[in-house]
């Protein structure tokens, strides 16, 4: 599903990642571990289509198409979905207006028929309870006056009403107490899917606990360092990044 | 050049008055006409218009609008409310077979002024005086016909009562000068719409100078709509008047969309104790479109509140002015005064001048301004996008959410619809 191959980027006049190697395939989930500044949320910035990261040497194919040359729009029409680490907040733009028009966008781009406002209603509320979000969330502006937890459910949320074929998950553990990661997760889990790829963003591996992932790769410096199965993470937690980076030079070179 | 301008006003205020007219107002036009030789029009230099030259519009030959030919009623809009009272005016003057008076209680008095009893204009130019503004001046000395509604004491008004101003130019540079006078009295409740509108298709210059005057006796309620959708090759200058009794509340939200250049004047005169005044705009232009939104709110009195927003949205190369000035005076102690302009600016070409006055003269007030100037946020953009939703569309709907609360304040639902329209689709 998602193919990166030797992906060079950065900002402006610093390089931050250096030769990224990443293959995803459908209903695989792929946690993407390291350190503070390693170049993760870098990585999910270039997926999406940010505009102030700038590639400058590799690939990426997603369904074997170039995605880098897509607008986020686009992106996010062929079934790309970002949590952000930071969600946005938008003011004066009800969930439900900016939802309802965030899928209409992506079901035309699908050749199919806008959805009115009671079809669109009795989907969402089946998404809401899932999350376990207020009921009285479509009414309220996006993310205005959430709490750090509420803005990453309503992630989540978003992404269950997208449907998306890929998700990219940014550091949705950051910030939430334990019973949101809970929820974040249970959200998550229920979402996984075998035609659904999902690429987990995280610093820490408490998330992991929760959502169980197939492979589990370090990224130290701009690229791959260590890629395993589930018991990485663990790994990681007892020995610590620094474990990576000591031994990156020889796994580097393998 | 001050008094070359006004020579071709002047002969056609003589002109008129030559011509068969009802005798009303006659003593006013000609009080007004003396006022107006002797105000001077506003210059670069005159404070209060520092920002918008009125040089464009004196250097048009303009001629006042004669009675109005006959239009076919299709192409008016819809009305502000299904069961909506409308009197309609083409280029200022009564069309009765556009209008439709519908079901009003009976003691309410409504028509034009050309058809009204003397004892229902009694506060025709007394609320807006015409010895100091020489653009009120101009339009009372021209005072030929206009929408007047006098609601009586504890008259509930529940349906809206709308004046429309069609603009119906054609060849020739018209002035219009449209006239309203709006009497409420104790604890009455009415809603009123003004509506500036060209016919589709009018591309001729044309000026409107317009003076409502609003009159709320004590703890009478009025929600008021000034809708500004003139075209795009318009000028329109207003003077919007307004006195408050005792414990009035009075809304009033100014929309402007239209007009080539647009300077629009609300004053709000507090003269009763514990009354409130809400007093807000917006001003959305594009292309060159000049909007100048000036505002005066008089705390005279003591214990009265007013809170302004004005919200502008500027794109291409439109230039906007706001200037609000609130006054409070020895005597008003317990104000409670708040005042604030936003503007979006969309393009890096367009441009803002804001300057909010402040003259507090009390002691014990609470007074707030503030002004903002800013941007689409790239990054809301970007969130829009990766939900799918293309650039320009996320760019628009940022814009509708920046203007939304204003328009969500608007309880006229066809208003409400028809700027989501034009925030949503047009091309700001």
């Amino acid at each position: 599903m998602l193919t990166i191959s030797n992906l060079h980027a950065g900002v402006a006049d610093k390089k931050i990642l250096r030769g990224v190697n990443l293959q995803v395939n459908a209903g695989e989930v792929h946690a993407i571990m390291g350190p503070n500044g390693s170049g993760k949320s870098t990585l999910a910035g270039v997926l999406a289509g940010r505009e102030a990261f700038e590639v400058t040497e590799g690939e990426v194919l997603y369904e074997g198409k170039n995605l880098l040359a897509m607008d986020p729009e686009e992106r996010a029409c062929e079934g790309l979905f970002l949590a952000f680490q930071y969600p946005v907040e938008i003011p004066g733009v009800t969930n439900n207006y900016f939802l309802r028009a965030a899928l209409n966008s992506i079901r035309k781009h699908q050749g199919k028929p806008d959805l009115d406002a009671a079809e669109f209603l009795k989907l969402v509320k089946e998404k809401i309870k899932i999350l376990h979000m207020p009921d009285d969330l479509l009414k309220r502006p996006v993310n205005e006056g959430f709490s750090g937890g509420e803005k990453k459910r309503n992630e989540i949320f978003q992404m269950a009403v997208l449907d998306p074929k890929l998700c990219v998950l940014d550091e949705t553990d950051s910030g939430l107490d334990i019973d949101a990661l809970r929820t974040v997760a249970d959200g998550v889990n229920a979402l996984r899917r075998p035609d659904r790829a999902m690429v987990v963003i995280t610093h820490y591996q408490r998330l992991l606990q929760y959502i169980i992932p197939d492979r589990v790769h370090v990224l130290s410096g701009g690229r791959i360092a260590k890629s395993g199965g589930k018991e990485l993470a663990l790994e990681l937690e007892a020995k610590g990044y620094d474990w990576v980076k000591e031994t990156e030079p020889a796994l580097a070179g393998a | 050049m001050t008094v070359d301008a006004k020579q071709p006003f002047l002969k056609a205020i003589d002109e008129l008055e030559r011509t068969p007219r009802s005798a009303n107002f006659y003593a006013l036009r000609q009080t007004a006409r003396t006022q107006f030789r002797e105000l001077p029009f506003p210059t670069p230099r005159t404070e209060d218009w520092r920002f918008t030259s009125v040089a464009p519009v004196l250097q048009t030959p303009f001629e006042p609008a004669r009675q109005a030919s006959e239009l076919n009623a299709a192409l008016l809009p819809p009305p502000s409310a299904p069961d909506a009272v409308r009197l309609t005016f083409v280029n200022g003057w009564f069309a009765p077979k556009l209008s439709t008076l519908g079901q009003l209680p009976a003691r309410i008095a409504i028509g034009n002024l050309a058809h009204a009893k003397l004892e229902e204009t009694l506060q025709l130019a007394r609320i807006a005086a015409a010895d100091e503004q020489v653009f009120t001046a101009l339009n009372t000395a021209l005072i030929h016909d206009g929408a007047f509604v006098l609601v009586p004491d504890h008259v509930v008004v529940d349906r809206p009562i709308e004046f429309l101003y069609l603009a119906l130019p054609g060849g020739e540079h018209l002035a219009i000068t449209p006239r309203t006078l709006i009497v409420t009295g104790k604890n009455s409740r009415a809603t009123l719409v003004e509506r500036y509108l060209a016919v589709a298709g009018a591309d001729d210059s044309y000026f409107t100078n317009a003076v409502t005057e609003i009159a709320l006796g004590p703890a009478a309620v009025l929600d008021h709509y000034k809708v500004q959708q003139e075209s795009l090759h318009a000028f329109h200058i207003a003077n919007t008047q307004v006195v408050l009794g005792a414990a009035a509340n009075f809304t009033t939200h100014y929309i402007a969309l239209g007009g080539n250049l647009v300077r629009n004047e609300v004053r709000v005169r507090f003269e009763g104790q514990n009354a409130e005044a809400t007093v807000n705009g917006l001003y959305l232009a594009a292309g060159k479109q000049h909007l100048d939104s000036y505002t005066v709110i008089d705390h005279a009195v003591p214990n009265c509140a007013s809170h302004e927003l004005y919200k502008g949205v500027l794109a291409d190369q439109a230039h906007g002015v706001f200037n609000g000035k609130i006054f409070v005076r020895q005597d008003a102690q317990k104000t409670d005064a708040k005042q604030t302009n936003k503007v979006l600016l969309l393009s890096d070409a367009a441009t803002i001048n804001t300057k909010p006055q402040l003259e507090i003269f009390a002691d014990d007030v609470k007074c707030t301004h503030g002004a903002t100037i800013g941007q689409l946020d790239a990054d809301q953009v970007f969130y829009l996008q990766t939900r799918g939703i293309p650039a320009e569309q996320a760019r628009r709907l940022l814009t509708y959410a920046f203007a939304n609360d204003i328009v969500s304040r608007i309880k006229i639902e066809a208003i409400r619809d028809q700027l989501e329209n034009v925030l949503v689709q047009r091309n700001l």
